[in-house]
């Protein structure tokens, strides 16, 4: 089940407001299928990303996954725990192994987003 | 689940990483059922033996194994395999499962007309026990039978009222065996290692363990398309006699690219394919396998390059499909703490030497 306080990307990334950025992750669902999580590439704090835009990698011991913002902004803080311990993801999808924060460019955007019963629908 | 060599077989069980982790620090089980078992028998079977496999047959004592290749005639590897003596004039051969066919019908079309070859492939079953407690689950089930046993040798035993052949081998760096058992036999095996500590491992992690170990994966370092003198694996490979193939195998002028391993800086893998290239940019090779070592703590890979670039220390880019990723030669093995070679601490006292590796 995923968790209904945040929204979720059809490319399996979760987004939830937190005051006035966008903490970045990825779904439970997401760390099952890949697997071991071995490297996170981020991107660099002070970047702009667009919605639906490449901004990072995921690799697993099995394979390589490109990592794409739910929403557009600047990328104002990156979880660096993940550069020595990529494996957060995998223990806690939700919450210590988030990716990325974000100054939205419009917060509208969520709402072109999923809600986390019609994210785990689509699973 | 994923399909190998005809097989339905799982690529985790628990996860990668920590199966990984438990065959370095404990022991893991492999269901390797799917490789294939062929016997050749007769007063002809070293003389067939020695003309197509490349490493030397007739120097195998009886319970001793040897890892060869099957080459074809221009050098290429058309499978690696282990070559076990089973007794003066009977072999036990085990094989790849995905080249057991074509292995069948290649070993019958070269032996002479009073050598017997049976395919055994779908009545041997196969099971791994492999990590530092791996031999004393072994004793705890089979007895003393394997005390003492040296790495590529094998006993011939009984396990529950049957028989069973027992290899000091395996595919990962770390001391453990090979059981061939009666498919009932081995299930036995199965559900007893586990109940002394043992957990499954699946595809994944034999990768992940064999690449740590500089161990080839036909299909990736080993292929008909490519020298097997170019594999680099010197002890598999006679120089001292004729085989099919061993013209070309034996001629360094022949060998134009040779096997490396590669160690990153970081955690980001190179996949097989990925191209890799000098300091000026050229591409000088191309990687076979590649991975996160999970006990080396970075990413490494298997890869051919010129044979002019094999010096440790090198160092070689590699181009991926996203990024470029600097790595040096390295040794193999990258894992250099596997206890496959040494002798497990339950058999100190009975004096269990392990010295040799032939």
């Amino acid at each position: 089940m995923s968790m209904d306080d945040r929204k979720y990307a059809k490319s399996h990334e979760w987004a939830k407001m937190d005051g006035a950025v966008v903490v970045v992750g990825i779904s439970d669902h997401a760390q099952q299928e890949l697997g071991d999580i071995t490297f996170v590439e981020l991107p660099a704090v002070g970047d702009t990303v667009a919605a639906g835009g490449e901004c990072g990698v995921i690799e697993s011991v099995k394979a390589a996954s490109d990592l794409y913002a739910p929403v557009g902004g600047e990328v104002v803080e990156v979880n660096m725990a993940l550069e020595d311990a990529p494996e957060l993801i995998n223990q806690d999808a939700f919450e210590a192994g988030w990716i990325m924060k974000l100054k939205p460019a419009d917060v509208a955007e969520l709402d072109s987003l999923m809600s986390a019963e019609e994210y785990d629908a689509l699973m | 689940m994923a399909g190998f060599g005809g097989f339905e077989m799982p690529i985790q069980y628990a996860g990668i990483v920590s199966e990984h982790e438990a065959c370095r620090g404990g022991a893991v089980l492999f269901d390797t059922c799917h490789m294939g078992e062929f016997l050749i028998e007769g007063a002809g079977a070293v003389a067939d033996l020695e003309g197509l496999v490349s490493c030397t047959v007739a120097s195998l004592a009886e319970g001793q194994c040897r890892y060869g290749m099957l080459c074809n005639e221009q050098g290429g590897v058309i499978d690696d395999l282990l070559v076990y003596r089973l007794g003066a004039e009977r072999f036990m051969l085990v094989v790849n499962a995905g080249t057991q066919a074509g292995d069948a019908a290649w070993i019958r079309s070269h032996l002479g007309p009073t050598t017997r070859f049976t395919n055994r492939s779908d009545d041997t079953a196969k099971v791994d026990l492999q990590g530092p407690q791996a031999p004393q689950i072994v004793q705890a089930l089979l007895g003393d039978a394997i005390v003492g046993l040296k790495y590529y040798r094998f006993v011939q035993t009984i396990y529950k009222g049957d028989p069973v052949l027992l290899s000091r081998t395996g595919y990962t760096g770390e001391v453990g065996v090979e059981l061939y058992a009666a498919p009932d036999q081995a299930i036995a095996f199965w559900h007893e290692a586990m109940a002394a500590g043992a957990v499954p491992a699946g595809l994944g992690a034999r990768d992940t363990l064999r690449l740590e170990a500089g161990m080839p994966l036909y299909g990736h370092e080993l292929t008909t398309e490519r020298h097997a003198s170019e594999s680099g694996f010197a002890r598999a490979l006679a120089q001292d006699k004729t085989y099919i193939g061993s013209t070309v195998v034996q001629d360094e002028a022949q060998r134009r690219q040779a096997l490396i391993g590669l160690t990153f800086e970081g955690r980001r893998a190179a996949r097989e394919g990925d191209l890799i290239c000098d300091g000026h940019g050229r591409e000088v090779g191309v990687v076979t396998s590649g991975s996160y070592g999970p006990s080396v703590g970075s990413a490494i890979a298997l890869g051919y390059v010129d044979k002019t670039l094999t010096e440790v220390g090198t160092p070689l880019m590699v181009r991926t499909a996203r990024s470029e990723l600097s790595g040096v030669v390295s040794e193999l093995p990258f894992w250099k703490e596997g206890t496959a070679r040494k002798r497990p601490p339950s058999w100190q006292e009975n004096g269990g030497d392990t010295s040799s590796y032939t």
